[in-house]
């Protein structure tokens, strides 16, 4: 057994925007046992899983999975790829899947072995599921999952833990593309598969998921190691001008997670409550006391689900009467009234954002009276089709126009448009499923592949 | 400058500002049902100080943002960091009908306002 692992992360989101060079070099000439990254998110909202599309860019996808093969193929070294393309859908992983056959194709790569799984879970198995009885959870505050949920779901991915890219790594995989994945296990499964304790394992996880979160001063894109021993985690920023601190470090646990204490994935949870935080060397802060937590009873996996919600326009009004602004909310009213006589019969949703109100805080805002002299408002309708969408969206934001009170001077329209027309949005979806499924085997959601890659001419 | 705008020096004799003495307050979505919210302070010194002063409490909390206790989820002083947290419930998940903060980053700005007051026998601004 190895006396420690060096696992690089180049990048916090693969494919989001570029991995920058100079670190990530930096971090090849170590010579790192692993090279790994997580590609995905929630935090993109519903829409990408729904529609099963990425929303980073092709080129960039291919620029940092290119620098990520060349380097862990020169050094003959594993190369792990965790929730690829962001939402992690199944057509995500095959793009990722195509685009390192072709970059080997480029670069004439020797032959190596490429194993790849799918997360996406059918929700007619998971209406079966539930109709034997099964109860869903709900993550969050959600009740558990209801037959309704499931309807309104138009995909739904579990979310890995270690199993799926460990057993890849025992079948051999010099590549791993991975389905929508917890973002640690990325990078725990390397280390649990190397002997190494779990609670190191999961940790370097955590700490490595958003590559140069971790270090300061901010900047992302840019490469981190955590050195995992076992007694210990060092993690060093790569950049020459990032540091790896106490309080970067520290302060990364906090980092879009509810609680800094404990992260939570299929097979149990890390406990950081004891974690010991220490200035290594200049560049390097050390980890001591993170606990693994095995789970109780049956793993439990994370399921998201996102369905559609229909077609959305959207329509732009400013606002400049005095007295149009004091009472935006009557107004706002009178239009939501006038929709609702107009279209009893659809189906729709309809918002007003205003900005120069609550635009950005809506209820949250702690300030109530409007300062402004003037307001913007986008108004989102939402419809079936694309047709009932635009109309409803078009009736509401031009009745912001003809909202007439009594003492407003004006009368030639109360709204200015920047144009006299609303703008199609692509389809509106909403996230569906925050639940979690028991599983007897915690790889029965996950569909594994292996091949071997040969490089034509 | 005319009136002081959220996030400005904005000292008198007594207090000043969390903006004023945090070194990061940022807010950010924590899964797709919740927003979390992080206050950190370069030091331990300014961190106790805040953390005695009482100002930053699950009650401030709520009268600041006009909720319920209820829709906080978790309120944690984390020592390793020197950093106050605290996460509220969303009333819909990310990026449904009506978002208009998709990565919820925009809704710590009032907290910069919130006055603490100096610690006694600190240096105080003329």
């Amino acid at each position: 057994m190895k006396e420690q692992l060096r696992i690089v992360s180049p990048n916090g989101h693969l494919g989001f925007a570029p991995t920058k060079e100079e670190s990530f070099r930096l971090a090849v000439e170590t010579r790192p046992d692993y090279y790994c990254a997580d590609s995905g998110s929630d935090d993109i909202g519903a829409t990408a899983l729904g529609a099963d599309r990425s929303v980073s860019m092709e080129r960039w996808q291919r620029h940092d999975l290119e620098l990520m093969l060349l380097a862990s193929r020169e050094q003959d070294v594993p190369m792990i790829i965790g929730s690829a393309g962001d939402c992690g859908s199944n057509s995500r992983v095959d793009l990722f899947v195509r685009m390192i056959t072709e970059l080997a194709a480029e670069h004439q790569l020797a032959p190596f072995k490429i194993a790849y799984f799918y997360s996406e879970v059918e929700t007619s198995a998971l209406r079966d599921l539930h109709t034997a009885g099964v109860r869903i959870e709900g993550l969050d505050d959600r009740s558990a999952l209801t037959l309704e949920d499931i309807d309104a779901t138009t995909r739904a991915v579990a979310v890995a833990g270690v199993h799926p890219f460990i057993k890849a790594l025992e079948l051999g995989a010099d590549v791993i593309i991975g389905g929508r994945s917890s973002d640690c296990a990325v990078f725990a499964a390397p280390a649990i598969f190397e002997g190494f304790p779990e609670d190191h394992a999961y940790y370097a996880g955590k700490v490595l998921e958003c590559a140069s979160f971790c270090a300061e001063p901010y900047g992302a894109k840019e490469s981190v190691i955590a050195t995992i021993t076992n007694d210990d985690v060092k993690v060093t920023a790569m950049a020459p001008w990032q540091r790896c601190t106490v309080a970067s470090v520290a302060g990364h646990a906090m980092y879009e997670r509810s609680n800094p204490y404990f992260e939570y994935f299929a097979g149990g949870m890390l406990d950081m409550t004891d974690c010991v935080y220490e200035q290594y060397d200049e560049r390097t802060t050390r980890i001591t006391g993170q606990r693994y937590v095995p789970v109780e009873g049956p793993i439990t996996v994370k399921i998201e689900g996102s369905g559609r919600v229909g077609e959305k326009y959207l329509g732009v009004a400013g606002i400049r009467d005095p007295y149009t602004i004091a009472h935006i909310d009557k107004v706002i009213e009178l239009s939501e009234g006038q929709v609702a006589d107009e279209f009893s019969d659809v189906d729709y949703h309809l918002s007003f954002t205003v900005y120069g109100k609550n635009g950005v805080m809506g209820d949250l805002e702690p300030v109530k009276e409007i300062n402004s002299h003037e307001l913007g408002i986008v108004v989102e309708g939402i419809a079936e089709t694309p047709e009932l969408a635009g109309a409803v969206t078009v009736y509401a934001t031009r009745q912001l126009f003809y909202a007439r009170l009594p003492e407003v001077k004006g009368t030639a329209g109360t709204a200015a448009f920047v144009t006299d027309e609303v703008l199609p949005a692509t389809t509106s979806y909403r996230w569906t499923m925050n639940h979690i499924v028991p599983v007897e085997d915690p790889m029965s959601l996950f569909d594994l592949h292996v091949v071997d890659v040969e490089a034509h001419a | 400058m005319s009136t002081p705008q959220e996030g400005t020096s904005v000292n008198d004799h007594q207090s000043t500002t969390l903006g004023e003495l945090a070194k990061t307050v940022r807010s950010k979505n924590a899964g797709t049902d919740r927003i979390t919210f992080d206050i950190i302070f370069a030091d331990k010194a300014t961190y106790d100080h805040v953390r005695r002063s009482r100002t930053l409490t699950r009650q401030t909390v709520c009268e600041l943002f006009g909720v319920s206790d209820d829709r906080i989820t978790d309120f944690v002083e984390f020592d390793p960091a020197f950093a106050i947290k605290f996460t509220l419930k969303r009333l819909a998940a990310s990026g449904g009908p009506g978002e208009s903060d998709v990565f919820g980053c925009q809704q710590y700005p009032p907290l910069l306002s919130v006055r603490v007051p100096f610690p006694a026998g600190a240096p105080q601004p003329a």
